[in-house]
């Protein structure tokens, strides 16, 4: 078999740097060194442009235009700089904000942050396919809301949200609304416009760019959003986002947006096929098996699902050369399963079995067909020293058998 | 997770998995919410001189790579012994064997909790107490 192991199936998590991507960078880390900043010689000239370059490159895949564009180091910042940036900017206007309890730690923590300084925060919850209603936006809006902030596409369960009909009902009430976008940009077509949004996180590492670099749309009319910076320093990225700015990674960043718009098409289509090949060769081979997330409205390289009696993170450890990820608590710190599946509300009992697929560029129908017999294996034999397959082939009812409640050593 | 080759081994080779049709004693704790759950079915026989022995044990386990090494060596370690000998063992003693990271400890622990849980359920069904006839000497380790 010519197949390179180990697979990687988690590009949910990150992605690695297309080659072309990696070919702009270099001159910029050795010979195109220059502060951007520097704007008394050529060094600092050329780092400009670059910066400009990369900006329209962005700017281009997302429809907007590239003075709106902050960069920043990730999608964790730009994240805490929309939510604080605009809760402190438009105080004065109210302190509700509009959420949804799936999203990324980065925005749900900002707003717990917030609420300990004296805002109010709805955590919306999601449909048993993860999707927001919009109606549930429109009964939380009050007079007080200033900011809605709703992800473009959850990074676990791919689902991906009805955003123009929040962001129409923002605009309505002239309410800014803010999209942590970073899973579906450079996946599936986004235009800020069409999606009637204000400010939207974007992250180069998960579209086959460098790591350690991000960026905030940041709409400069109609409205005109106000931001209050959340670093002090030089004022670069026109007062919002002090710091020298990171210029292989910008330029990095606006070739992998460049790529992902040509590719986009093309990639959508193939990678949605193999997620279809990987579910059917799952259901082929295996019972008791159920999809987390929406059947359609999803990333098309996005797959969740339940595999029931098999702690997932024992699955994880049994498919030694495929890397994916699993919502069972024994892969967190916490100790608790993921808070999205749990949203979901299909029970604590089937979120610790589940597992993440994430496909992207480099995957092929060869790793597919791979991955769904070692899944059948090894979920076969985990099932075999399972008390509660067992129990279920014999009939138990293990919603309400009697278990003895855990003690925490 | 990075495991030791201890749990990795116990991990890919549980031992003793299965089941005992002619279990004197089972246990079965933690729950599927909890994302864990342990049962050991344990065939106890009675030496002349009244000594409980373990001579058979098999266990079945849905949890994590630790959970599942766990109950694997705990399997490894009572197999064999006297019912005094096994209840000497204490989850300290498999978390330090498996170099369980802190986070897992509750592995070791939830493996002993079956482990009493199983005697306790053959105390039940034998009507035995344990405690140790007056005039015989201590259980050594």
């Amino acid at each position: 078999m010519a197949l390179k192991l180990p697979i990687y199936m988690d590009h949910h998590a990150t992605t690695p740097v297309a080659p072309e991507v990696f070919e702009a960078m270099r001159p910029y880390f050795t010979e195109r060194f220059g502060n951007a900043a520097s704007r008394n010689h050529s060094f600092g000239w050329a780092a400009e442009s670059a910066v400009e370059a990369a900006r329209a490159q962005i700017a281009g895949l997302i429809g907007c235009k590239p003075v709106e564009l902050v960069f920043t180091s990730g999608a964790t910042e730009s994240d805490n700089l929309a939510i604080k940036g605009v809760a402190k900017a438009y105080r004065e206007k109210g302190t509700h904000i509009i959420t949804s309890q799936i999203e990324h730690h980065a925005v749900l923590d900002s707003c717990k942050r917030l609420e300990k300084e004296g805002f109010q925060v709805t955590y919306l919850p999601v449909s048993r396919d993860g999707l927001v209603d919009p109606a549930d936006v429109a009964k939380a809006l009050t007079a007080k809301t200033i900011l809605v902030s709703i992800m473009l596409a959850n990074n676990e369960i791919g689902t991906i949200q009805p955003l123009a009909e929040i962001g129409r009902l923002c605009k309505e009430r002239g309410v800014l609304f803010h999209s942590d976008a970073v899973q579906g940009v450079g996946k599936i077509p986004v235009n800020v416009d069409a999606l009637g949004l204000d400010l939207m996180s974007l992250t180069a590492h998960k579209l086959y760019g460098p790591k350690g670099v991000g960026a905030l749309y940041v709409r400069m009319g109609k409205p005109r959003v106000k931001l209050v910076a959340q670093m002090d320093g030089g004022g670069h990225e026109k007062g919002r986002r002090s710091g020298t700015l990171n210029i292989p990674g910008i330029v990095g960043f606006g070739k992998a947006c460049e790529l992902a718009g040509q590719l986009m098409t093309s990639e959508a289509a193939r990678l949605t096929a193999l997620r279809e090949r990987l579910w059917a060769g799952i259901r082929a081979r295996l019972d008791h098996v159920h999809l987390n997330g929406h059947p359609t409205l999803r990333l098309p390289g996005n797959l969740n699902v339940s595999f029931e009696y098999v702690e997932g993170e024992s699955l994880l450890m049994s498919l030694k050369d495929v890397a994916v990820s699993s919502g069972s608590a024994c892969t967190s710190a916490s100790l608790e399963p993921s808070y999205v599946l749990k949203a979901l509300g299909i029970g604590e009992a089937l979120a610790h079995t589940s597992i993440r697929f994430g496909l992207g560029r480099g995957n092929t129908e060869e790793e597919v067909d791979y991955v769904c017999d070692r899944l059948a294996e090894q979920v076969t034999r985990l099932r075999a020293m399972s008390p509660l397959y067992e129990m279920a082939q014999a009939g138990v009812d293990l919603n309400t058998a009697q278990w003895s409640l855990r003690e925490t050593g | 997770m990075l495991y030791s080759a201890q749990v990795l081994d116990h991990f890919e080779h549980p031992r003793n998995m299965g089941n005992l049709p002619d279990a004197s004693g089972v246990g079965m704790v933690g729950a599927p919410a909890s994302g864990d759950v342990l049962k050991i079915q344990l065939k106890i026989v009675v030496d002349p001189d009244g000594t409980e022995r373990i001579v058979e044990v098999k266990a079945k386990v849905f949890g994590c790579g630790s959970a599942i090494a766990a109950t694997s060596l705990l399997t490894e370690l009572i197999k064999g012994k006297t019912l005094a000998e096994a209840a000497q063992v204490k989850n300290r003693a498999i978390a330090v064997a498996l170099a369980l990271p802190p986070l897992k400890r509750h592995c070791s622990v939830l493996a002993e909790e079956a482990l009493k849980a199983a005697i306790a359920d053959y105390r039940q069904r034998s009507g035995t107490t344990g405690a140790a006839p007056a005039g015989t000497a201590p259980p050594t380790q």
